[in-house]
């Protein structure tokens, strides 16, 4: 049995690092510089890069943040600090849902509310179905990181004469802010590499996509093109693609883990 | 501080069980703050009854007691901090300069009646933000360094702290913590400073040095202090109120109430018979 759990064990970690080595072997002998800088070359010439993507899928997560981070994050201080327990629980069974909904169902639901009646594809549907996406993980562990604040530091500001707002805003929110900006890392390193929700709102562009209201090429999306086309040429492009992607998300995370190791040692009770 | 223009209450003090010396050098006192019949609920649960005591301008007050006896309860009530747990409720009358405490602006109230915690709990921030924040988010006129420098002064802390102002609190010792806190309440000029066990975290080098503080801060503030430690109450403290399972049993000078306790109670907790 013990070996049985243990071989399990190591195939967990194996399927990450053969996916890992996957990707290097196939996206490192495809990467270069052109990959970063130049558009998407025409079918038969070789060369070219996703340059467009790369700089489309900033501008997604830059929107979906503008969108999800406020939202879950004065949603998370209300629950914390200020609901019921049965308000509470409702809120939170219904963000822990919201975080369950698959992401093609999000991407639905934002075709019909941000694409359909404008009637075009953009990059601020895109940004809208990764920020609906972002707002339940952001809400629920800001709470967390918001309700782990010791109870002492609450009364210590209220003892000083400050209202719950200025306890809030002065105390409680830097007290866990490192563990709340890990956790809005991590919620954009999750919708970072989500294809299903910009499938049909930011659709896809092989050319610059100006403002925000024009389709969008994005990593993910790229991929998937590229992936399934019968081109060799662009087959090697999506693996460099994916391993971009890839280490973005990687860096986020050992970034985040970074910034919550370090909170840990500060706050010693 | 403005003594001079607050009225001296004096009315009610000391309450029941205790004798005519006591009452007469009491009353000759000022009283900074009354606390009339206050009976005390935790949703149905009482856990103070009819407590009336005086707490005399410049001096040292003791609540001692058993665990559970109410004590914390009763110091919590002087600055309404028991208004931040659900389902407490607070009848009676508590006077602060004459004034019902319960007809105050809360944070007006707590910026003058001050507290200082079991645990330290400096915030996550440093020794000189600790010591402002009272005086930054209360809009003091005062130049910030200088009332920073007053307070850590006055709790005797400016001499191991001035040179590193700017490192977190946290690499402070528990002791020097505690006097940070102590330092962050002062900061605002309280005119009671109210402390719950303020050295049970501690260890007895340090809980020395807060006790002969307490004593020299009399001299700027009322002070208050909870503790289950007899002989530390014996030693800092001018009055004694003794309070068991939600009653007060005896309040009197400290010195009249551990050498002629007027009550049995008393007299068995004070010898160790029980608590």
């Amino acid at each position: 049995m013990l070996s049985m759990t243990g071989v399990c064990a190591v195939v967990a970690v194996c399927v990450l690092f053969f996916i890992l080595g996957y990707l290097v072997y196939h996206g490192g002998t495809s990467i270069s510089w052109n990959f970063f800088t130049r558009l998407p070359a025409p079918v038969g010439e070789p060369g070219g890069g996703m340059a467009n993507a790369i700089v489309g899928s900033a501008k997604l997560l830059f929107l979906a943040t503008l969108i999800g981070v406020p939202v879950g994050f004065f949603g998370a201080i209300y629950l914390a600090e200020f609901s019921g327990t049965a308000t509470a629980f409702i809120v939170r069974y219904a963000a822990d849902l919201l975080n369950g909904v698959p992401s093609i169902v999000i991407g639905i639901f934002a075709y019909s509310l941000a694409v359909l009646p404008f009637k075009h594809f953009s990059t601020f549907a895109g940004g809208f179905a990764l920020g609906l996406m972002m707002i339940p993980i952001t809400l629920r562990s800001t709470e967390e990181f918001l309700r782990s604040v010791p109870i002492s530091l609450r009364e210590g500001a209220m003892a000083l004469g400050a209202g719950k707002w200025k306890t809030i805003a002065t105390v409680i929110v830097p007290s866990a802010y490192r563990g709340i900006l890990t956790t809005i890392l991590l919620a954009f390193a999750r919708v970072a590499g989500e294809t299903a929700p910009l499938l049909f709102t930011a659709l896809g562009n092989r050319f610059w996509s100006p403002g925000w209201s024009q389709p969008t090429a994005s990593l993910p999306v790229a991929i998937y093109n590229y992936a399934i086309s019968p081109y060799e040429d662009w087959h090697r492009q999506a693996w460099a693609a994916g391993l971009v992607l890839l280490a973005l998300i990687l860096i986020i995370n050992i970034v985040a883990r970074g910034i919550l190791a370090r909170s840990v040692s500060v706050s010693r009770s | 501080m403005h003594a001079s223009v607050r009225p001296a209450v004096s009315v009610n003090i000391p309450p029941t069980g205790t004798n005519t010396a006591a009452r007469e050098s009491a009353a000759a006192l000022s009283m900074r703050m009354t606390v009339s019949k206050v009976n005390f609920f935790y949703g149905s649960k009482q856990t103070l009854f009819d407590i009336s005591l005086g707490i005399a301008t410049n001096k040292v007050t003791a609540l001692i007691g058993p665990s559970g006896c109410g004590k914390s309860t009763l110091l919590r009530t002087l600055n309404r901090m028991h208004e931040t747990v659900r389902g407490a409720r607070l009848e009676g009358e508590i006077l602060l300069d004459g004034k019902n405490i319960l007809g105050l602006d809360v944070t007006a109230l707590r910026r003058r009646v001050g507290m200082v915690f079991q645990r330290p709990n400096p915030f996550p921030k440093s020794i000189f933000d600790n010591v402002a924040y009272g005086p930054r988010i209360n809009g003091s006129k005062e130049p910030i360094g200088e009332s920073v420098e007053k307070s850590l002064r006055r709790a005797a802390l400016w001499d191991e702290v001035k040179d590193h102002l700017h490192k977190s609190a946290y690499e402070l010792s528990g002791g020097q913590q505690q006097r940070l806190c102590i330092a962050r309440a002062l900061a605002v000029d309280p005119e009671v400073l109210l402390l719950d066990e303020p050295c049970s975290a501690l260890d007895p080098i340090s809980t020395a040095k807060i006790e002969e503080l307490l004593v020299q801060l009399k001299d700027f503030c009322t002070i208050v202090t909870v503790t289950h430690n007899m002989q530390q109450a014996a030693r800092v403290s001018d009055f004694t109120a003794f309070l068991l399972i939600g009653q007060l049993i005896e309040f009197s000078p400290t010195p009249q109430l551990f050498t002629t306790p007027a009550d049995p109670r008393t007299e068995a907790y004070i010898t160790g018979r029980f608590g």
